[in-house]
Formats: C-alpha cells, sequence, structure tokens
C-alpha cells in the first residue's frame, strides 16, 4: 500500500462529516469503513481457502458448484388438513420447486394429536395435521417417493414422522435406501432457542443417535439431522452467536454417536445444516465460508474423520423470518431477495425464500409463487450462480470471514469451560446470550438506532393492509378430529396396545427405537399414543422461567 | 411510595416462541414494572391462576401461533368469573387488524400486533393504570 494516500485517505477521512447512523451489522458489530490489503498480510490461498470441493472448503463443496446443480429451491410448506398440504405441495412443484419441504402444525410438532385437548383453536393453523399415518398417506398422495426429495421440519417427535415416511414409502413399493431428503431432528436447539422440545436432553440424545444409527444402515441417501442455527437466529441471536452455538450442538451429536461407537466416516457425511440469511449481506456470506472452514478443520483434526464427505458441512438456508414487517408487506419481497443472494453467494446447497405475507399468516399461493419466482431469478437472470465465490479474496469478507472464524472459536472455549452443550443448556448460557442481544436489537429499534423500513421509518400514514391472507378454515380440526375416530374403529386396536407395549420395552431396555415404532405406524398407532408412551419412560423436560 | 405496576407476562397454548415475551418482560422491568414470566404453554386457567396469586394489575399473553381467538375470549370468560375487572388483560402477537378489533371489543385492552412499538405498550400500561387504578387509589 502507498503509505503516503493511505495516511492522505485516513485524514480525510476523520475530517469528512459523517451520516448521523450507526455503521453496525445486523448483530450490532462495528463494520471496517473499507477493506484494505493489510488486514490479509496473513492471508495463505491454500490454507484459508483451498479449492471447492476440497479441505477446507472455504469456498464451496462442490467443485463446480451451481455450474453442476443449482441450490434446491425448497419451500417450506404445510397448513390445515393433509389435503390441502399436497394440494400445496402439487402447486409448487408445478411452479417449478425442486424439493419437498413439510411444516407441520404446533400440536404435531408438540407430540399430540388433534383431539388432544391443547390442540383446540391450534389444528393445522401453523402447519399441517398429522396425527397418523393416514395422514401422512393422504399428504404424499401422487407424490412419488423415489422421486423427490423430502425434508420434514420435526423435532421431538421425528423418529415417528420419519417411520411414517418410511411406511408410506413402502407402500409406493419404494424401499428404504431410495428415501432422499432430510428430517430437522435437532433437540438441542430446542432447549436452546424454539423451545420444542418434550422429552429431558439425555433419552431426546439417545432417540437421535438410534436415528443416525438405523439410517447409516438403512437409509444412506438421507440426512439425518438438520442441525440448526435458523432458530437460534430467529431468537434474536447474534450472526457470531449463531454460528458458534450450531456448530457447537453438531459436534455434541457427533461426540454422543462416538460415544455409541458408530464409524464417523459412516455417519458424518449425512449430517447436514440449516442456517438463517439474514439482512446483513457480508455479515451472513461471512457466516456461511466461517462455517464450512471451521467444520472442516474440527472434523479432520480433532475427530479424525478421514473421508472428505465427513469434513463438508452441507447446508440449506432459509430467509430470515423475523426481519419481515407486517406493515407495507411488499418491501418483504424486496428483503427476501437481498437475504437471497447473501445465501448463494455464501454457497447454500438448498434454499427457502419467505413469503411477504408471512408476519400475518401462512403463505398465500400468490406470495409463495413471487418467494419462489425470487429464487428462479436469482438462479436464472443474474449470473450470479455461473461463478464460485466471487467475494474470495475481497480484503472486508475474508477480513470478515477470519473475524467470525475467530469469534466462534472463542465460543467453543467458553462452552467448554461450563462442560459442554448440555450443561451450558442447563445453565441457561445460550438462552441468556440469545436473550440479551434479542433485547439489544429491540431496543436499537426503540431508539431508532436501527431502521426498520415502514416500521419505525418511512411508515405510511393510516396503513391499510390490502394483500390476500390465507385462512385456515375451523372445519380443519373437526376434520382431523373425525378422522381419529375413525382411524380408531378401523384399526386393529389390540395390535396397536401389544405394540405400544413392546415400545415401552424397547424405550426401557435401551433398544433401538425405530423398528418398533415402523411397526406402530404401521398398524396406525397415533403420534399421540406413541409420545405418551415414551413420556412414560423418558419423563417431560421443563425449563426455568428466566427472561 | 409509588407502587410498582405488577405485569404478568405470559405465553399461552402450545407455541413455544418467546423471543417477544422475553423482550417484552425484559422492557417493562426497565420501564419500572414488575414484571413475573409465567412461562412456555400455559392454559388460560394457569394464568388467571398465577394472576390471582401474584397479585398483579395486568395480564399481558404473547400469542404467535394464531390460537388467539380461541385463547383470549377463555382468559377473559375466567377474569370476569373471578370479578377481576380492576385487572387489564392485554397481549400482542400475530394478529390482523381485525382480530385484534374483535378481541378489544370482546373486553380485552389494546392489544400490540407485529412492529409495534414496546415504548408505546409501556404508555399504555401507564395510562391505564393512572385512569383505573389511580382513580381509585386517590
Amino acid at each position: 500500500m502507498d503509505e503516503k494516500a493511505y495516511q492522505r485517505w485516513k485524514e480525510e477521512v476523520a475530517k469528512a462529516k459523517t451520516r448521523d447512523a450507526k455503521f453496525i451489522t445486523a448483530s450490532g458489530e462495528p463494520v471496517e469503513l473499507m477493506g484494505t490489503p493489510d488486514m490479509l498480510k496473513d492471508f495463505d490461498y491454500d490454507r484459508d481457502l483451498g479449492f471447492p470441493g476440497q479441505f477446507p472448503f472455504t469456498r464451496g463443496v462442490h467443485a463446480n458448484m451451481y455450474r453442476g446443480r443449482l441450490w434446491t429451491m425448497r419451500q417450506f410448506a404445510g397448513f390445515g388438513t393433509p389435503e390441502d398440504t399436497n394440494a400445496r405441495f402439487k402447486y409448487l412443484l408445478e411452479n417449478g420447486q425442486t424439493g419437498l419441504s413439510v411444516a407441520f402444525d404446533l400440536p404435531t410438532l408438540m407430540g399430540r394429536d388433534a383431539d388432544d385437548p391443547w390442540s383446540e383453536g391450534e389444528v393445522g393453523v401453523c402447519g399441517v395435521s398429522v396425527s397418523s399415518l393416514r395422514d401422512m398417506e393422504i399428504l404424499f398422495d401422487g407424490i412419488p417417493l423415489d422421486k423427490v426429495s423430502t425434508s420434514m421440519t420435526i423435532n421431538s417427535p421425528a423418529i415417528i414422522l420419519l417411520a411414517f415416511y418410511a411406511a408410506v414409502a413402502e407402500k409406493q413399493g419404494v424401499s428404504q435406501e431410495k428415501l432422499r431428503g432430510t428430517i430437522q431432528n435437532d433437540i438441542l436447539k430446542e432447549y436452546i432457542a424454539q423451545k420444542e422440545y418434550i422429552f429431558p436432553p439425555q433419552p431426546s440424545m439417545r432417540i437421535i443417535v438410534d436415528m443416525i444409527e438405523y439410517c447409516t444402515e438403512h437409509m444412506p441417501l438421507w440426512n439425518t439431522i438438520s442441525i440448526s442455527g435458523y432458530h437460534i437466529r430467529e431468537a434474536g441471536s447474534t450472526a457470531l452467536q449463531e454460528l458458534a452455538f450450531t456448530l457447537a450442538d453438531g459436534f455434541a451429536y457427533i461426540e454422543a454417536a462416538l460415544e455409541r461407537g458408530l464409524d464417523i466416516d459412516a455417519f458424518a457425511p449425512r449430517l447436514s445444516f440449516f442456517f438463517n440469511s439474514h439482512n446483513d449481506f457480508f455479515e451472513e456470506i461471512a457466516k456461511f465460508r466461517a462455517a464450512r472452514r471451521i467444520y472442516a478443520k474440527r472434523m479432520k483434526e480433532k475427530y479424525g474423520a478421514k473421508k472428505e464427505r465427513s469434513w463438508m458441512l452441507r447446508f440449506h438456508t432459509q430467509t430470515a423470518g423475523c426481519t419481515l414487517t407486517a406493515q407495507q408487506p411488499e418491501n418483504n419481497i424486496v428483503r427476501v431477495a437481498y437475504q437471497a443472494l447473501a445465501a448463494v453467494l455464501g454457497g447454500t446447497q438448498s434454499l427457502h425464500t419467505n413469503s411477504m405475507d408471512e408476519t400475518l399468516a401462512l403463505p398465500s399461493e400468490k406470495a409463495v409463487k413471487i418467494a419462489l419466482r425470487t429464487q428462479q431469478i436469482l438462479a436464472y437472470e443474474t449470473g450470479v450462480p455461473h461463478t464460485i465465490d466471487p467475494l474470495a479474496g475481497s480484503y472486508f469478507v475474508e477480513d470478515l470471514t477470519n473475524k467470525m472464524e475467530k469469534g466462534a472459536e472463542e465460543y467453543f472455549r467458553k462452552i467448554d469451560e461450563l462442560g459442554g452443550v448440555i450443561p451450558a443448556i442447563e445453565k441457561g448460557f445460550f438462552q441468556k446470550e440469545i436473550a440479551r442481544a434479542a433485547y439489544q436489537y429491540q431496543v436499537e429499534i426503540e431508539n431508532k438506532d436501527r431502521y426498520i423500513v415502514g416500521v419505525n421509518a418511512f411508515k405510511d400514514k393510516d396503513e391499510k393492509i390490502e394483500i390476500p391472507l390465507l385462512q385456515i378454515s375451523p372445519e380443519t380440526e373437526k376434520r382431523q378430529v373425525e378422522r381419529l375416530k375413525q382411524l380408531k374403529r378401523d384399526r386393529n386396536n389390540a395390535r396397536v396396545e401389544t405394540l405400544l407395549k413392546d415400545l415401552k420395552q424397547a424405550a426401557i431396555e435401551n433398544q433401538n427405537l425405530m423398528p418398533v415404532i415402523i411397526e406402530c405406524a404401521k398398524a396406525y398407532a397415533t403420534v399421540g399414543e406413541m409420545v405418551n408412551t415414551l413420556k412414560e419412560v423418558f419423563g417431560e423436560y421443563q425449563e426455568p422461567t428466566d427472561f | 411510595m409509588e407502587k410498582k405496576i405488577r405485569v404478568l407476562v405470559a405465553k399461552a397454548g402450545l407455541d413455544g416462541h418467546d423471543r417477544g415475551a422475553k423482550v417484552v418482560a425484559s422492557f417493562f422491568r426497565d420501564a419500572g414494572f414488575e414484571v413475573i414470566y409465567s412461562g412456555l404453554r400455559q392454559t388460560p386457567q394457569m394464568i388467571v391462576d398465577t394472576a390471582i396469586q401474584e397479585d398483579v394489575d395486568v395480564i399481558a399473553i404473547s400469542m404467535l401461533s394464531g390460537a388467539h381467538m380461541t385463547i383470549f375470549p377463555k382468559v377473559l370468560d375466567i377474569m370476569k368469573k373471578n370479578g377481576m375487572d380492576d385487572v387489564l388483560l392485554t397481549g400482542g402477537g400475530i394478529m390482523s387488524e381485525e382480530d385484534i378489533k374483535k378481541l378489544e371489543e370482546m373486553g380485552t385492552g389494546r392489544l400490540f400486533g407485529p412492529g409495534s412499538s414496546l415504548t408505546e405498550a409501556v404508555e399504555y400500561i401507564k395510562d391505564w393504570y393512572a385512569k383505573t387504578r389511580g382513580a381509585k387509589e386517590s
């Protein structure tokens, strides 16, 4: 660098008028005014970046990235009855999406049937209602499971829903080895952020390792966990917390599987990740790149994985729901487009783009089509996918990537000091970090240190929301409850009772639960019945009420 | 010495997304209210029981799951049965303008949908308190 020119620039910057604004990232971190060569004086291309598809994978996990295959366009969808969602799946596939993603309602997520007293008012409202294999059969009616890949967003009762999926496939004549997809199955982030837990941590981890063990042998194409940062970020964490806490969770699952005696190179290639794509464009891109590098190094150096595929961090991304506004909802289309761009520049394998109306309702057909078109325009009109990791070598972005990695390592040290992820959860470490970050963000908004267009700046006076909103029919609950009644009349109740007893025994005796749950599923035991059986053995988790 | 306004921040129904409830609880506490947080997955009965136990002035329910038209009327009903007409029922979350209007007509206080200002919510509670409780105490 020319020292004189640099000094002159610094002096002019010091003298220049600055706007009355805070130059911080979405996470509250100060932003470098400009990237300069001195930031990368220790930069080593081969050590820090390497080539796509090779250690440390900073630039991407495949040699030719999007020229070989575009990211999967996978819109999270689900509402009402299985029939309603089946129709939405077909609509999305007809409009060019390339993978399915299932959103279940709160009762299903919490392991309760549609006729459970707690389910009143909640059936089919936040996702599709699935209480039994019968619902799952309807959900995938006319959808060949050997021709699609499906992601299922389900955690505490994940083993049950995966069993349902395998059972539906079996009825279609599709064997388990052909099944492609992902099950979220990430319980640690539930204790930390989303709070859709049922059982305590130890039995929950046992169930997850059962699923990893089973799938490694019987469903080799299936991603056994989607280790998630999305929800941690939505709960209000910073980008760095999202990165560090997600990876820490991932390492905790790996350690649990290793403790069971599983071979890391057998299961690691089917672990996958799920990140948020939030507002701060460059912070997000740096986060994705840092994630790949950190993971590759740990898998190789700490866990001794030998296969390249074990070192690769593959991820799905969802644009940040928490950044959308109810005010001037059309603006959300723009937010989502920028966030999608960041995800693609970050090298995501799969992407969900939010709909503009999601601050008020589940997506309408019109809104979800625009969200899908956002991805298609990005893929086919911007030229961005034609080249790999174009921001590599940027002083600013590489410096930010390095900072992310350093910050994550510091968090790993803190978590180790607390005894690991589960002890840290029990001590409320993650929850407090996230709550503090969330509060900080809100205070910035209240004080107008952070603008949200349409909300605390550039507001419409007397705004009227004039977009069509999806309504969930109150008939949904009635229909699902009736279906359950019919199911219990049609099935062999004696067999269900016997199988539930077997399930309880398997839980007590530490057997792998997957085979017996598949049998229960095929006999039309309900989600609630299976979960209640497991509750008898595992108990229920209660979290402390701090804020 | 001025009595602090006592607020119960509650999460009703199955939903576990508590970012809003916790941020509101912290903001209220920093604004000088005495805040009790109910924790997750409270039924309407549990919420009102806690409100009575803790002798609160305000119940503030966070609802994001779309079940607000089921939950709020139930809470109002139980409050009525317990003669709690000097306790404010407010809240917020994901609610359409239409639903908010319906609930306010049923007897809730002001409800705060997405994008609401916390500062405004604090002022609203202070005004309500001055008008209802303050009037009684003077």
